[in-house]
């Protein structure tokens, strides 16, 4: 359960900060956004977002904790993931 | 979107399975070897066996837990079998394995995992004194714990049908639906008569490790009828040929997710990885249903005609799907139809258009069979063994598992609703045939196993 890059996904109802709040959490803690994506997916927001979490001074649980709660502030939920998931998902 | 090979419209698919489909991982069930722990004194077995277990599956739901959070894919239970108890116990100068049966449960609550299958004896040929002793055991046992569940596998393909275990185990069932009868006879949801019985299977309550397994294994059950539903609810126009290839493609991208599960834990674990059961397994949570993917192909209701062929195209699909997508396919593998654990089924079921008959033509071709099916109070044992029978006799002639999960619900009948709560969920009462099959039953004997050619 290596690696260091993950895909952050938020999903909610469109209003403004949504990406100020989630890079701030990531800013502060080293967490450097290497693509950022917006789209609607069944009529919910939904950013993705790719980091590289090797320069992260959190463990992933703590930093998963901190976007959860940063999330629930403004009303999104935000989920985070390791890439291999979507890599073993869709390939072989 | 550089650094992984997929692209955004593919990881908007992930989140989406996983976000607004219910797509999880329904379980990652360690097995345990207890063939060692044997022990003229039934004390010092007992030792053995909650020692053997807390200290294989010490880690089991901490790793769990962390597969979760790595890969953002919910695993819905940790979960543990054993070899089947009756082998273990049988070196025991005891009667009574119900203590046994509080080892497994003390170990499992130690452990924090929610149920622990291998209550079992595989009687199929016959049965020696461990296996008559762990069956007069099972009322007890399913009364006195909680998480414990167990399985009696009474007929196969290759030895026919044990019809003295088929009679026997239609007076257990009714004796465990006693003993749980202020719990709506709840001890009858954690017993499982088998025809073809796997030694892989990672699902409850029917899971048990083999004898042909290793010390211990990792086996992992996946899920997903809301993703395959959604699926099948966003090609209103494709034929079945075109549709059958949307199940396939879904159920590879689930069952991929087991894979990377199940060889992520086993790594974690240092326990080789066995099987992925890549069956389609309903929660009573709304959009998590079998049933609804059936009414989605085209059916007004589940149960009306045309159910059963509807369900062998989506079963079988899910197999082509699944087996592409892993290195080891096992366990049952397929779509479970549990009455009570579907919101579909049970409003089926309740409108009286899904009825017990057909719920029966529905096993011959998806895998397990009647199952989470909550039948009168006052029915008797030798009608419960015949429905046993006739649920053995399908397996037998297919070459497949199938399997009965009745629970007589003491002091209810017809009309009424029990409610078992959680996964379990809930179900109306199902009318029977009110005629007798006494006579059939009670002859006993076994019936002999099949011919394996001229199938017509």
């Amino acid at each position: 359960m290596n690696g260091s890059k993950v895909i952050i996904s938020v999903l909610g109802k469109d209003r403004v900060g949504i990406i100020a709040a989630i890079s701030g959490v990531l800013a502060t803690h080293g967490g450097n956004i290497l693509d950022i994506s917006q789209t609607i997916l069944e009529d919910y927001f939904t950013m993705i977002m790719m980091v590289d979490l090797s320069a992260c001074d959190l463990a992933f649980p703590e930093l998963k904790e901190t976007l959860v709660t940063t999330g629930e502030g403004i009303g999104m939920q935000v989920n985070i993931q390791h890439t291999d998931t979507f890599d073993y998902m869709h390939r072989i | 979107m550089h650094f992984t090979s997929v692209s955004r419209q593919e990881i908007l698919e992930t989140i989406q399975m996983v976000q607004m489909e219910n797509l999880d991982i329904r379980t990652i069930t360690m097995g345990i070897s207890l063939r060692d722990c044997g022990h003229p004194d039934p004390v010092t077995a007992c030792r053995r066996v909650y020692d053997k277990i807390t200290r294989q599956a010490e880690n089991l739901v901490k790793v769990g837990e962390e597969i979760e959070d790595h890969f953002g894919i919910p695993i819905v239970h940790k979960r543990i079998s054993v070899t089947p108890m009756a082998m273990v116990a049988e070196a025991s100068e005891t009667e009574d394995y119900t203590p046994f049966a509080r080892a497994m449960d003390e170990a499992a609550a130690a452990v924090g995992v929610n149920f622990i299958g291998g209550f079992t004896a595989l009687v199929q040929k016959g049965m020696t004194v461990g296996d008559r002793r762990l069956i007069a055991s099972i009322p007890a046992a399913l009364a006195e714990t909680e998480r414990v569940c167990s399985s009696v596998n009474v007929a196969s393909s290759k030895a026919g049908i044990n019809m003295d275990a088929v009679l026997q185990m239609g007076h257990i069932i009714k004796a465990a639906a006693e003993a749980t009868r202020e719990r709506d006879s709840i001890g009858c949801a954690k017993l499982v008569v088998f025809c073809n019985v796997p030694e892989d299977n990672p699902f409850m309550a029917g899971s048990f490790h083999g004898v042909g397994e290793p010390e211990a294994v990792i086996n992992v059950g996946i899920s997903g009828p809301g993703v395959v539903r959604n699926a099948v609810v966003k090609r209103p126009d494709a034929d079945l040929g075109e549709l059958a290839n949307v199940i396939k493609r879904t159920a590879f991208k689930i069952t991929r997710m087991g894979e990377l599960v199940g060889k992520t834990a086993s790594e974690a674990l240092g326990v080789p990885f066995g099987i992925i059961d890549l069956s389609l397994a309903p929660t009573p949570a709304v959009g998590d249903s079998v049933s609804d993917i059936l009414e989605a192909i085209g059916l007004e209701s589940t149960g009306t005609h045309g159910t059963t062929a509807a369900l062998a195209m989506l079963n079988d699909a899910v197999k082509k799907g699944g087996i592409m997508a892993s290195s080891h396919v096992g366990g049952l593998s397929g779509a479970f139809i549990p009455v009570s654990e579907d919101a579909g089924m049970i409003r089926a079921a309740e409108a009286g258009i899904l009825t017990f008959d057909k719920l029966e033509a529905m096993t011959s071709v998806c895998s397990v069979g009647l199952d989470m099916i909550a039948i009168p109070g006052e029915t008797s044992a030798e009608t419960i063994a015949a429905i046993i029978a006739d649920e053995m006799a399908i397996g037998m002639i297919n070459r497949k598992t199938t399997a009965v999960r009745v629970i007589p619900v003491a002091g209810k009948t017809v009309g009424e609703f029990v409610e078992f709560g959680g996964l379990l969920g809930r179900a109306p009462i199902m009318p029977l045939h009110t005629q007798s099959s006494d006579v059939f039953v009670k002859r006993g004997g076994r019936i002999p196993a099949p011919l394996q050619s001229f199938n017509n």
